[in-house]
């Protein structure tokens, strides 16, 4: 019985591969129906499944295969032709093979499921020719030719699927005998033990178990921390026998390491063979006309990660075809060719492999989503207005949200780009979208090539040790004095960091983690890590970075299960334990996304006021009691500057900024109300028309669009308007008069726009 | 021999923690070291002391007292860590002092009474009447299971 099991285990394993290179041949042949090599190869594959079903007893299956097989009989002596109908029976009838072995897998036995009507329909299609044309008697040679042939096929097959996984479906017909004379009769009582026939000795691949690679990987992993160790704790040894024995050690390890690594690396054409039919049902079922074009399918993934981008990629690709390509007739009156095409690109950048999903259709329809995601309040509507193109583009990200004006059983449950945004990045990757109305989109996917051992940076925070992986981060910088790298500013209590003239988002890393700031280190000397998730940018300030490292992540145990702010935890050359802090949950709980819209609006258009009401607003607190609103678009920067570096020429306060000089100018005085000592430092540089001058206020507080009760004001020098923010009144301030003012001062002396920035 | 509802452990290892006695079965400790080195984990509940690296794996530790609402132990050098095995992996618990493994008497083990308060409901499995006290016998994989469902709420 134990044999039999075996056997069992065999067919389906088998059955199952050679399933997948079915749909991949059935498609092909329909692109290419005269192709005789892909006629038997495909009859093969299913003699092959009847064969073997015959002899373990699965009577269904067998009489399924039999239909088809017969119905394939007749393409192949050609008194049939291949068409789009008989493609989809017989692209049904790998289906019904799947329910039976699936079923068979689970339970043992065929299951249930009846398919007298599928079996009628594929005789029905193979009697048609019949009835016009008699069939032929075979001559004992001819019999003779067919059965060596058909031996010779089967170990040609024996052989493709032993070498799968990396075997690619469209490489069997080069030992495909030559079958021209065959004709069906035979075929229905050939000797059945042929598939049980294996070639012997010359195998070169095995089947190993993937746990047995998992633990390996482990083992390989522990070597390297203790190969790390051991030349950490040697590097002052003299001996230099001992020295070679290290040196020796280092060399093997990372070659087995690499080789363990490789013999987990499968081809991402293990996942993409089976989208040429995904592609070819889902355009049937939208009645639209979609071409597949792949390329870089050899690329090689880990293994685990194959697995983990499936379900995304098809899901990417369904949205493609149901979202993205339009219907031939709109294609056609937008000067596009009818048949839309999906292009799959896979290429290895550094750790990093890249998918891209491209399709030709109609693009991302900016309007749509904002309104969508409007309406299902997964954005505010002043963010919506002062968001970009991209990044209303990548709200299709957000949980819950879907443009489909009508749910299909394709896509358009509002359940989908999120969840492949999610299970991208579990695997440490990442995916955008990049997309043009009329155009098309294009849907890309960054995974590492493995998981398991990565670089990263080693950093210490509060007198701790932590790990970063070196994939987000796009640089290092120190804090410092010095201006013309940049400097820290805060926008209410948020810090940013102007870096190149930017505002780069900061968190401290002791804030978030909650623990105590290390004294002795001040300011200038930490560094800021600036890490790149999805293109959004932000700094992470902490004590001190150390070195680069390949670390082997080690997962955190159950009890820690709750903090996804960690990926894991490594163990360090010198033994010690550093936690991974996992750059995207960080920027998540700091809430950095908030912080990012406090800047979203460049100050870049310095053209004139637009509508007053839907403008951002920055509020600043002129004097204790008066506070004001100056429009977003005219401020170009906001600076503190210590007091002492305020000169003053000609009772015009001033200052050296940037290589030119700026006019300050006293808001409180302009406006009416002065006599209070300003304190802060804090400056609003404004411009207008070209000119530039810093506004002298007390302390900055917050970007907001929400302004109500407007009243107009007349006669107040300064002040446009009244009106209220967050339940206060504020001045809306006149930033042109306030400009004049300043000029007014040492008109000589103001700054030109360009010159100051 | 009288059969009860869970049988008793033919050997248990003892510790202290405060003025508690306890015993795991011996089958269930791997090992007992002395005060290890411990990385802080930031953010985590309090009775998770830290990460220890034992010979390549990591391994949580979690503080008995802290588990107990006990106040602080004074010296934590003199502390021991139990590292006991759980269903998924290896876990350490951090106590006051490690005593000895005994033999149990069957008869003088007593399934958990009911009269106990959180959080040592959960942990006990039974007492055991041993020459120099009340012994509570406690399941370790209940010991850092509640930790995690209380960082769930």
């Amino acid at each position: 019985m134990g044999e039999q099991d075996g056997l069992l285990n065999d067919f389906l394993i088998e059955t199952k591969e050679g399933l997948d290179h079915l749909d991949a041949e059935l498609l092909s042949l329909e692109s290419s129906p005269e192709d005789r090599d892909l006629i038997n190869s495909i009859f093969r594959r299913l003699h092959t499944i009847k064969g073997v079903c015959g002899f373990l007893d699965f009577h269904k299956l067998e009489s399924v295969t039999h239909a088809g097989e017969t119905l394939l009989g007749e393409l192949r002596s050609e008194t049939l032709k291949v068409d789009d109908k008989i493609i989809t029976l017989l692209l049904k009838l790998c289906d019904a093979i799947r329910t039976i072995v699936s079923s068979i897998e689970e339970t043992k036995k065929e299951g249930d499921a009846c398919f007298k009507e599928l079996v009628a329909e594929l005789l029905a299609a193979a009697e048609a020719p019949k009835n016009a044309s008699e069939s032929k008697e075979l001559s004992l040679d001819e019999q003779f030719e067919l059965l060596l042939a058909q031996r010779e096929a089967e170990e040609a097959l024996k052989e493709a699927t032993k070498v799968a996984p990396e075997a690619l479906p469209s490489r069997e017909p080069d030992t495909a005998p030559n079958s021209e004379s065959q004709s069906p009769i035979a075929l229905q009582s050939e000797p059945q033990e042929l598939t049980q026939s294996r070639p012997g000795g010359t195998e070169t691949s095995l089947r190993v178990d993937v746990q047995l690679l998992d633990h390996l990987m482990n083992l390989a992993g522990e070597l390297v921390l203790a190969r790390n160790q051991i030349l950490q704790t040697t590097k002052g040894f003299q001996d230099v026998n001992f020295r070679a024995i290290t040196q020796r050690l280092n060399l093997v390890t990372s070659e087995l390491q690499e080789g363990v690594m490789k013999t987990r690396m499968q081809p991402i054409n293990t996942v993409w063979s089976k989208f040429p039919r995904v592609v070819r049902d889902l355009s049937i079922t939208c009645k639209k006309q979609v071409r597949l074009e792949m390329y870089g399918k050899e690329t090689e993934l880990d293994k685990t990660l194959i697995e983990a981008i499936k379900d995304p990629l098809t899901h990417i690709v369904r949205n493609s075809i149901d979202h993205g390509i339009e219907m031939p007739d709109a294609r056609v009156a937008n000067g596009k060719p009818a048949e839309g095409c999906i292009t799959m690109r896979a290429s290895q950048e550094g750790g990093y492999v890249i998918i891209e999903i491209v399709d030709d259709g109609a693009g991302l329809n900016t309007d749509k989503i904002r309104e969508r995601a409007l309406q299902r309040g997964l954005i505010s509507r002043e963010r919506a207005q002062s968001m970009s193109e991209v990044d209303i583009h990548r709200l299709i990200f957000a949980p819950g949200f879907s443009t489909a004006d009508t749910i299909t059983n394709l896509s358009g449950r509002g359940v989908g780009m999120d969840v492949v945004k999610s299970s991208v990045e579990k695997i440490g990757g990442h995916v955008d979208i990049a997309s043009r109305a009329g155009q098309g989109s294009t849907i890309r996917l960054k995974i590492p090539l493995t998981l398991a051992i990565i670089p990263a940076l080693l950093l210490s925070c509060s007198g701790q040790r932590f790990a970063v992986p070196q994939s987000t981060i796009t640089e290092l910088v120190q804090i410092g004095t010095s201006e013309k790298v940049g400097s820290l500013s805060w926008i209410g209590d948020y810090p940013f960091y102007k870096l190149r003239g930017e505002l780069l988002p900061l968190l401290f890393l002791e804030k978030q983690l909650k623990v105590a700031p290390q004294t002795s280190i001040s300011d200038e000397n930490r560094v800021i890590v600036v890490i790149d998730v999805d293109g959004s940018k932000f700094g992470v300030v902490v004590d001190e970075v150390h070195d680069t490292e390949e670390i082997v992540v080690k997962p955190l145990g159950r009890q820690l299960g709750g903090l996804s702010i960690y990926a894991g935890a490594t163990i360090l050359g010198d033994g010690q334990i550093a936690l991974i802090i996992d750059p995207v949950i960080l920027g998540r709980e700091a809430n950095i996304e908030h912080q990012e819209t406090l800047i979203s609006k460049p100050v870049a258009n310095s053209g004139g006021m637009t509508a007053i009401e839907t403008e951002q607003l920055l509020v600043v607190q002129v004097t204790s009691d008066i506070r004001a609103a100056i429009p977003l678009s005219n401020v170009r920067r906001l600076e503190e500057f210590p007091l002492h570096d305020i000169e003053r020429v000609a009772s015009t306060a001033v200052i050296q900024y940037r290589g030119s000089i700026l006019q300050l100018v006293d808001v409180a005085a302009c406006i009416g109300s002065p006599g209070e000592n300003w304190t802060g430092g804090h400056v609003v540089v404004v411009g207008h028309g070209g000119s530039v001058v810093g506004l002298q206020v007390q302390a900055i507080l917050d970007v907001t669009q929400e302004l109500t009760a407007v009243k107009p004001v007349q006669g107040k020098a300064g002040i446009n308007s009244y009106g209220v923010i967050q339940g206060k009144v504020i001045a809306l301030l006149d930033v042109e008069y306030l400009i004049k003012q300043g000029a007014a001062g040492i008109g000589q002396f103001h700054g030109e726009e360009s010159a100051a920035l | 021999m009288t059969e009860q509802s869970n049988n008793p452990p033919q050997q248990l290892v003892t510790f202290t923690t405060g003025e508690y006695s306890f015993g795991i079965d011996v089958l269930e400790v791997q090992e007992v070291l002395k005060h290890q080195q411990m990385t802080f984990v930031p953010l985590a509940p309090e009775e998770v002391r830290g990460l220890i690296n034992l010979r390549g794996h990591i391994v949580t530790a979690i503080g008995m007292r802290e588990r107990l609402n006990l106040m602080n132990c004074s010296d934590e050098t003199e502390e021991m860590n139990l590292i006991v095995s759980l269903r998924d992996g290896a876990a350490s618990l951090v106590v006051d002092a490690v005593g000895d493994v005994i033999t149990l008497d069957p008869s003088r083990y007593k399934p958990r009474p009911r009269a106990l308060k959180a959080p040592l409901k959960e942990m006990v499995l039974g007492v055991y009447e041993s020459e120099t006290g009340l012994l509570l016998h406690i399941a370790p994989e209940v010991v850092c299971k509640v930790c995690e469902e209380e960082k769930r709420g």
